[in-house]
């Protein structure tokens, strides 16, 4: 196929030579409508684009790479609409810092299980600010008060009149949109909380016409494969090409300004790989990482013993040892985590298109703010020249949000060596995509936990040493602070027990190793670490786990308040006794509470987890299958990880190379998951990592309960267990 | 090499370095970018298309070796049993990211194809070469359950 949408075209009515009515906000962020004409000429962008046969279409300002924001943002603009959800479709906008920028960030990006909460009012009012000129547009029509005019699955009536939207579209773009529209109150929700709503993208995704940035193709398209160094942080001296020039489809290879690989060029995606796989390349290793897994992992502990930094002004690691010296007993725990890989299935891959302006990117782009001006820069245009086409994502798990934009700057280093004459897709193979870094970092914990003669936590020595995540990158104002990365020990810190004299200290590692944030973040280590440390002092004190955790939440405290419903459902769900050999745990991560229950089977040491149940406090329920679908997803991606998957370094290079040696969770090794909702009608938190912190402990607490093992070094393969 | 290749009941003529994997063959010459690309080493099913009814892994086939078969992707996929899976994969809205799902289709179609009433653990033991990142199996595995009651009907 060949794409070729401009940003006329994006405009341009789906209908061509009817009218569509467009609402949006304009450059002043007021809610503002107009016609395709007018947008056309004036700076408009819309959230909602109604054409003359009614079909609504809502752009969406978020990429899709699963988590079903598609659908959700669509479902917030039919719901105010009272559209017909059939004749409801999506569009993806084009980059724009402002109009599209998410409200949580500032730019335009996907995030942090961001996408719904962030968007919730403003889809809404969009929606709300669209229904309100077709009432009024229908009222001129028919001659009657708009209060008279009721709308229910896309058809206006009043006394005997009926009409579609399209039918109204005309009028509307004559009338002014309202700046505040009157948006339902929750008890009027007909499709947020409905069951019914199926996913947007479920016809493309099963008939093989779903577009993903692997599958453009452009006319003269040339395809890049790179080689990079075997040590992360190695340059190139030079290379050969002799044994390329063998390959069929071979076009040429060129070093890449930044010295960091080498391109090479082929005719098809192949014979790139082919011609890739044949180069020779002298590397200079002398800033490279060199170690080994087990000597990170030491410097890792080493760092332990005296915290760079104290995360608590009041209680300290210093403060608190007189504290744990006078307990009646503690708990000593040492925790190791390995580097993982994202391994999005699409692997990464970006095309680079010239236009007659400056660029086109085509990509499953997750933070076109950090994109545009990267490939901007590179290519020495402004950023208003660079376009972004964005297209689904085969997923990212966090991979494809990159503050340096690694992967479409590799593409444009490529466009630029190429001569910039025709479109240049760059595609990553998965040996690539494994050995290739911006991995989940490596991290140890240590923690002392003192406990008082009743068995009551007096005092808890916690720290992390850990590579920073946000050091060095654009998110670094927003997230560190007196130097302390805060995403570091996000879960230790902030979490919802009432800990006394809880003290904890961060030490950053330092490696060439790229590392990046994975589904959950911080939350990742963290909520491993805490969860197995709270079922340690319920093991140690005789108290069952829930019940422990309960006592150490204050129901008077909003978020705490939130876990205390969430843990109770998971306990009635799940039928929870006392002395069960199953696992609990639970986490607050992204403004969400989750609470699973593991039931497991351990024989010798093959442990089959039978059913996950797990339940979820996200506020109001925009789509419970698609939450559900996420908490079930989570689950999945973190039993994977705990399972048997690390990245592991031998001199510096990664031994890993694809999925026989970093294995997927499979099918017959997913348990039954059950997911259950706590009503709420607050304002929507995230879903889309929540689910992944609280599944690996939940499962090693239950691995604990039947085998009386504690797992503490992860993966859990280390301890001796298999998974099946 | 020009190689003559069935696809989709149509013949046509690709033009391709000989040892070249099918999958690539698919996606770059003919477009037909419905058969995904995973790992290449046949480990993660993404790229799985019918030759000669049999779900088989593109990555792992070359050209030359698909000259005077039956090739059937997603795109082709459209018989009674294609119909039934797909509608259920949309009835139980299976998909997250979609890249696993069109090689899923293509194995649980040869399964119901070869087993119209699959068990539980029929269906576990032929899907698992068919790795899905997003973690989408409980799902697969109702859609697959609910295609073979639509098709037994």
């Amino acid at each position: 196929m060949t794409i070729n949408v401009s940003r006329r075209g994006f405009l341009a009515g789906s209908v061509a030579g009817t009218t569509a009515l467009l609402v949006g906000v304009n450059a002043k962020g007021v809610l503002t409508a107009g016609s395709t004409a007018a947008a056309a000429t004036t700076d408009l962008n819309p959230f909602v684009k109604i054409d003359g046969n009614g079909t609504v279409t809502v752009i969406i300002k978020h990429f899709e790479m699963g988590q079903g924001t598609t659908t959700g943002l669509a479902t917030l603009v039919a719901e105010e609409l009272d559209a017909n959800w059939d004749k409801v479709q999506t569009d993806f906008a084009p980059a724009d810092d402002k109009r599209y920028a998410n409200l949580f960030f500032g730019g335009q990006g996907t995030g942090g299980s961001t996408s719904i909460a962030n968007s919730y009012m403003q889809y809404r009012e969009a929606g709300a600010a669209a229904r309100d000129l077709l009432v009024r547009a229908a009222a001129q029509s028919w001659g009657v008060d708009a209060s008279s005019i009721s709308i229910e699955d896309g058809m206006l009536k009043s006394g005997g009149n009926s009409g579609h939207f399209g039918e109204f579209v005309a009028i509307a773009t004559t009338l002014e949109a309202v700046e505040k529209p009157a948006i339902k109150t929750p008890d009027q929700f007909k499709l947020i909380g409905s069951d019914k709503l199926h996913r947007k993208d479920n016809t493309s995704k099963t008939n093989g016409t779903a577009i993903f940035a692997m599958d453009v193709n452009l006319p003269g398209m040339i395809y890049a494969a790179i080689i990079r160094s075997p040590k992360f942080g190695g340059t190139v001296v030079s290379f050969d090409d002799a044994d390329a020039k063998e390959v069929g489809g071979f076009i040429a290879a060129q070093v890449l300004p930044n010295k960091a690989g080498v391109v090479a060029f082929g005719k098809n995606t192949w014979s790139a790989f082919q011609a890739r796989d044949a180069l020779s390349v002298e590397w200079d290793f002398s800033a490279a990482e060199t170690r080994s897994t087990d000597a990170l992992m030491a410097d890792h502990k080493s760092l332990l013993d005296a915290p760079q930094y104290n995360l608590g002004k009041e209680i300290t690691v210093q403060t608190v040892a007189p504290v744990l010296d006078g307990a009646a007993d503690t708990i000593d725990a040492e925790f190791s985590f390995p580097f993982l890989a994202h391994a999005p299935l699409e692997s990464l891959n970006c095309t680079i298109e010239p236009t007659e302006n400056g660029v086109r990117l085509h990509d499953g782009c997750q933070f076109p703010s950090l994109t545009r001006p990267t490939l901007a820069a590179i290519l020495g245009l402004e950023p208003s020249q660079v376009e972004i086409k964005t297209l689904y994502a085969g997923g990212s798990f966090g991979r494809r949000a990159s503050p340096t934009a690694d992967y479409n700057a590799e593409a444009a280093m490529a466009f630029a060596v190429s001569g910039r004459k025709v479109p240049v897709k760059l595609v990553w193979s998965r040996e690539d995509d494994i050995k290739g870094g911006y991995y989940r970092p490596m991290a140890a914990h240590r923690a002392k936990v003192g406990l008082d003669a009743d068995g009551k936590v007096i005092g808890w020595d916690h720290r992390v040493a850990v590579k920073s995540i946000m050091k060095g990158s654009p998110m670094e104002p927003m997230t560190v602070h007196d130097g302390i990365d805060h995403t570091s020990a996000e879960g230790v810190a902030g979490g919802l027990y009432s800990i006394p004299n809880q003290a904890i200290g961060l030490s950053d590692f330092q490696t060439e190793v790229p590392i990046l944030w994975w589904r959950s973040v911080g939350h990742t280590h963290t909520a491993f670490a805490m969860e197995s440390l709270m079922d340690m002092v319920a093991t140690q004190t005789g108290q069952d786990p829930i019940d422990m955790r309960l006592s150490m939440l204050d129901p008077a405290a909003p978020n705490p308040a939130r876990m205390i419903e969430a843990i109770k459902l998971v306990r009635e769900i799940s039928g929870w006794k006392k002395g069960d050999k199953r696992g609990f745990a639970c986490h607050y991560s992204f403004n969400t509470c989750v609470a699973v229950v593991a039931d497991i089977t351990v024989e010798d040491s093959s442990v089959h987890v039978n059913k996950l149940f797990m339940a979820v406090e996200c506020g109001v329920a925009i789509n419970p299958d698609v939450i559900r679908a996420q908490m079930e997803g989570g689950a999945g991606y973190a039993l994977s990880a705990i399972y048997r998957n690390e990245i592991t370094l031998t001199d510096g290079e990664v031994d890993q190379y694809n999925f026989p040696d970093y294995e997927l969770l499979r099918n017959s090794e997913m348990p039954e998951v059950e997911v259950a909702i706590v009503p709420s009608n607050n304002a929507p938190t995230g879903v889309g990592e929540p689910g992944v912190p609280p599944t690996g402990p939940a499962v090693a607490n239950a691995i604990f309960a039947q085998t009386g093992k504690r797992i503490m070094d992860l993966p859990m393969s280390k301890a001796g267990f298999d998974f099946m | 090499m020009q190689y003559q290749l069935k696809i989709n009941g149509e013949s046509r003529t690709v033009d391709a370095e000989p040892g070249t994997p099918l999958l690539w063959v698919l996606r770059d010459e003919l477009h037909l970018t419905g058969t995904k690309f995973g790992c290449g080493v046949a480990y993660c099913g993404a790229c799985t298309v019918h030759v000669d009814g049999y779900p088989t892994r593109s990555c792992q086939t070359f050209v030359e070796d698909a000259v005077e078969t039956e090739i059937t992707t997603i795109e082709g996929a459209t018989d009674k049993v294609a119909q039934a899976v797909q509608a259920a994969w949309r009835e139980k809205d299976v998909v997250q990211c979609g890249w696993c799902q069109s090689g899923q289709i293509m194995s649980a179609i040869g399964l119901l194809t070869e087993n119209p009433s699959p068990t539980d653990q029929d269906i576990k033991d032929y899907m698992d070469g068919n790795a899905c990142r997003c973690v989408t199996y409980v799902r697969i595995n109702e859609a697959i359950k609910l295609a073979s009651e639509k098709l037994e009907a």
